[in-house]
């Protein structure tokens, strides 16, 4: 019977340990060295598991065969023991003391956020994430970039379906790198699997994790906290890069946001075509304004109000533009001033005022929408 | 011989009941309320299950085919409110108006029209949550957990009437909760030392406790949301000085103790029906009611095991990761009790004990995955994941379901006079076993692979698994509609009569009485030795 349980029990480590590494059943090793820890911990507390149910559901199996009514088995009469009643409360703790340590080692290790060498905040919105390089001037949104006819199975589904975004984070390897994590509206939590990094984004208040991944590459990972309507459509992708790489790009994209912002100011003394607004405005309207007001403009009826045929929509373009640039407080309803450029904006409010039989005919310019920021 | 036949007849008269809806709406008997609690609560569970549905079938393939997502998140947010408070609740309170007073020998409640207010104010309570779906914008979306500040600032105005409804479930509870204190305290039988007391009634007395504790709890949390959407406070608003973390440590300082309100009457339901079918008496008497006091007394001091990801100080994330540990100590003296008992026993394998080993096996591979979670550095990892949907349908599906059908089988006899039809037993626990595992055990794997939690579409590697997932779902659902029909003939009275006794293993004052226990019973108390 003995030697019947013990081959039992390897028979299932064994077969155990083949199927842990399936990464489509089984948690990732990740690429740092927290993760693999993490990783340690989980595999170790399983087979803790695996063997204590071995155990009881062997002793509870053996008793269910051999001590059947059936078989004329006959009840004994004990029903109390103090030591083996004693002996199974101390040993389980015993157990317990012994996977709390490792797990207290490695907890104090992932809450230690000193000394970073680049340092990101992170800040969701319904439902895009925000990355801001604390010591550069470059910040950025990341929205989803998967196709809307991919979700409606209009279109076939790609590879990374619902984790794939416009423009990913990008942080150097070999690198201790410290995210502190915020909110605009409500609560979101930024998960990246391969970095056993999970941390809530509060509203409000700004948490702390850190990383330092080992392998350059593409990580994947989701919005973890209900938040709302489209939390399932809010993926995070880290790219990981050698550092001279990262370096490289880095100033790439400051120089690049430095000469955006500088024909930003060209632009307001330019008037642009109905057109390109429109067009403009309709690729901002999709990815910006869509998920909640709708493709058709008709927003959710007693969750977010409809933009065709409303009042600011098509008569009050004051209000119309301070909604969209200053958002409401109190509501859904964000503020779009810092996320868009005076350009998208223009087209975005032009296109709001045109589209669907919402036909005003005005155009907004840069200047229109800069007046209104800048308070002439 | 005509003396006889009168006094059957002045016995007939004396219940005093009314017949038809009247007798419903106005009975202040335990059973009676019993009955009714049982079928409100089933009702329940086929309308949460119809809702649990709806989620599986959106959720068959990757994409939206179905629902959009804001419904979808009414779906998971009424469905958890539905079983949560309207099913598990409900039918183990309706379990104890039943056998609290059989197994003590006391004649009834002891407070019979609180009883009945209790009981009647949870349906108009479920009518206002189910009606505020067919509001313009729908109901509540922000899950059965309604963090703020998704469910203030940013919810629709269902939440009103959301508020409203968690308040009447809470004020419903609390008077049952004192009904079932009141009862055991007052009205045991002579000779019913605390120590002589039946194990239902023991964790029925502790779960009572924690009800009267965290249900006030509960309606603060509401409250406060209340007045954060309409009244212009901020407790949970940042800009006016609030924290959105208050909100989780309120509702968790409920929701934790919550979870074994769910759970302790059901250890005392299998506590029963092992000894019953092992014909030995239960291993540790004493030993399982301290652990389920250490059970009760621990829920209280590891609430913050659910937020380990909301940025906490590392010493409170170790406190609560400890105690949090701590707490399969006495949870594993239970199991390994139950296991002793069955140790050389003489047992049999009628519909209970089915259900009662399925539940030991499967509540305890819940419990694993609970100590599993309670590692906070891995907890990181399993946080919000499907992993954590696997977890807690295991405890509560294959845990206090299964507990509540184990009663069921056990106790229907005492309640029709009929044994169910065996055929449609062995049907519906096969059925309901197999499902409920492919439903339940597949969402480990797509958790640990990284698939979140509320969301209604997901990317392609989890797409397998979730067709199983949905398909294990229906299969469930479909197998309760078995269940339905079983009772159905049973109440219908079609079937084997029962004796008293039911089970030749069974002990206990509810075995004394005949069987279908009589509208009164114990009127005069029995003596218990």
């Amino acid at each position: 019977m003995g030697k019947g349980v013990l081959t039992a029990i390897c028979a299932t480590l064994a077969s155990s340990v083949a199927v842990a590494e399936r990464s489509d059943i089984n948690l990732r090793q990740g690429v740092t060295d927290i993760s693999e820890q993490v990783y340690g911990l989980h595999m170790t507390i399983f087979y803790i598991c695996v063997v204590i149910g071995v155990v009881v559901f062997g002793a509870m199996l053996y008793a269910m065969i051999f001590h059947r009514k059936s078989k004329g088995a006959k009840p004994a009469n004990f029903h109390e023991s103090v030591k083996v009643e004693v002996a199974w409360t101390i040993v389980p703790f015993l157990i317990l003391v012994g996977m709390a340590i490792p797990a207290a080692k490695t907890l104090i290790a992932m809450e230690d956020t000193s000394e970073a060498d680049v340092t990101v905040l992170v800040t969701g919105s319904q439902w895009k994430w925000h990355y801001k390089y604390m010591d550069h001037d470059v910040d950025f949104y990341s929205l989803m970039a998967t196709q809307p006819e991919q979700i409606a199975n209009k279109f076939d589904k790609g590879e990374n379906y619902l984790l794939e975004v416009d423009r990913p984070l990008v942080i150097p390897t070999g690198q201790k790198v410290r995210f502190l994590i915020t909110s605009d509206d409500v609560i979101h939590s930024w998960w990246v699997p391969d970095f056993a990094v999970k941390k809530d984004a509060n509203p409000g208040f700004i948490n702390e994790a850190w990383t330092k991944v080992n392998e350059p590459g593409i990580y994947r990972g989701q919005c973890a906290e209900l938040c709302g309507k489209d939390h399932g459509f809010m993926p995070v992708v880290v790219i990981a890069k050698e550092p001279a790489e990262y370096q490289r790009w880095l100033a790439e994209e400051e120089a690049k946001q430095l000469k955006a912002k500088e024909e930003e100011q060209k632009l307001l003394a330019m008037n642009m075509e109905m057109d390109e607004l429109m067009d403009v405005g309709k690729q901002v309207y999709q990815s910006a304004c869509a998920a909640c007001h709708m493709p058709n403009g008709e927003g959710l009826p007693g969750v977010f109000p409809a933009l065709k045929g409303s009042d600011i929509a098509i008569n009050d373009m004051q209000k119309h533009i301070d909604i969209v640039v200053n958002g409401v407080s109190g509501t859904s309803m964000q503020a779009f001033g810092k996320q868009l450029s005076l350009k998208e904006l223009a087209a975005v409010i032009t296109y709001e005022r045109n589209a669907w039989g919402n036909n005003t005919g005005e155009t907004v310019q840069a200047k229109d929408v800069n007046a209104l920021i800048t308070g002439n | 011989m005509s003396s006889v036949a009168d006094d059957l007849h002045h016995d007939e008269h004396h219940d005093h009941k009314p017949a038809g809806i009247m007798r419903w709406l106005l009975t202040t008997n335990h059973k009676d309320i019993g009955t009714l609690y049982l079928w409100f609560a089933f009702i329940m569970f086929l309308v949460g299950g119809a809702m649990a549905m709806v989620i599986r079938a959106e959720l068959f393939q990757p994409g939206l085919q179905i629902v959009e997502p804001n419904f979808f998140n009414q779906m998971t947010t009424v469905h958890g409110l539905i079983m949560v408070f309207g099913a598990v609740m409900p039918a183990f309170t309706g379990l104890a108006n039943w056998m609290v007073p059989l197994m003590i020998g006391a004649p009834d409640m002891a407070l019979p029209r609180m009883n009945n207010w209790s009981f009647w104010i949870l349906p108009g309570a479920f009518l206002i949550l189910l009606a505020s779906l067919f509001l313009e914008g729908g109901g509540p979306n922000f899950g059965w957990t309604f963090y703020a500040p998704l469910s203030t600032t940013y919810s629709n105005d269902s939440t009103a009437l959301f508020v409203f409804s968690v308040h009447i479930m809470g004020i419903s509870s609390i008077m049952g909760a004192i009904n079932v204190i009141v009862t055991i305290f007052n009205m045991r039988a002579p000779g019913m030392t605390w120590m002589k007391m039946p194990m239902f009634v023991w964790t029925w007395l502790i779960t009572a406790f924690l009800l009267i504790a965290v249900m006030p709890v509960l309606a603060g949390a509401v409250t406060m949301v209340l007045t954060d959407k309409y009244f212009g406070t901020s407790f949970f608003d940042a800009a006016g000085g609030g924290d959105p973390v208050l909100f989780q440590h309120i509702f968790w300082f409920f929701g934790h103790p919550e979870v074994y309100i769910m759970i302790l009457p059901a250890f005392g339901i299998i506590s029963h029906i092992v000894p019953t079918f092992s014909r030995k008496k239960l291993f540790g008497y004493s030993s399982m009611v301290y652990a389920t006091a250490s059970i009760a007394l621990l829920s209280f001091i590891v609430w913050a095991h659910h937020m380990f990801t909301t940025g906490m100080p590392l010493f409170a994330e170790m406190f609560f990761m400890f105690a949090t540990m701590l707490i399969s100590v006495p949870t594993g003296v239970k199991v390994f009790n139950w296991v002793a008992t069955m140790w050389r026993g003489s047992i049999s394998y009628e519909m209970p004990m089915m259900f009662a080993l399925a539940f030991i096996v499967l509540f305890t591979i819940g419990g694993f995955s609970g100590l599993m979670l309670a590692i906070t550095p891995v907890d990181f990892q399993y946080h919000d994941t499907y992993f954590v949907v696997a977890h807690f349908h295991y405890v509560l599906v294959t845990g206090a379901v299964f507990s509540i059908m184990a009663a069921v089988y056990y106790w229907l006899p005492k309640w029709c006079g009929k044994m169910y039809d065996q055929t449609l037993a062995q049907w519906h626990f096969w059925c309901s076993l197999i499902s409920v595992n492919l439903l339940f055990f597949p969402m480990h794997f797509v958790g640990l692979a990284g698939m979140p939690r509320r969301i209604p579409d997901y990317a392609l590697q989890f797409a397998d698994f979730n067709k199983w997932i949905s398909i294990g779902g229906f299969a469930f659902g479909l197998s309760q509609l078995i269940f339905l029909a079983l009772i159905i003939k049973a109440s219908r009275k079609i079937g084997e009569p029962a004796t008293a006794q039911v089970w030749d293993g069974a002990e206990g004052l509810e075995w004394e009485v005949p069987s279908p226990a009589p509208y009164h019973t114990f009127e005069t108390p029995p003596e218990v030795k």
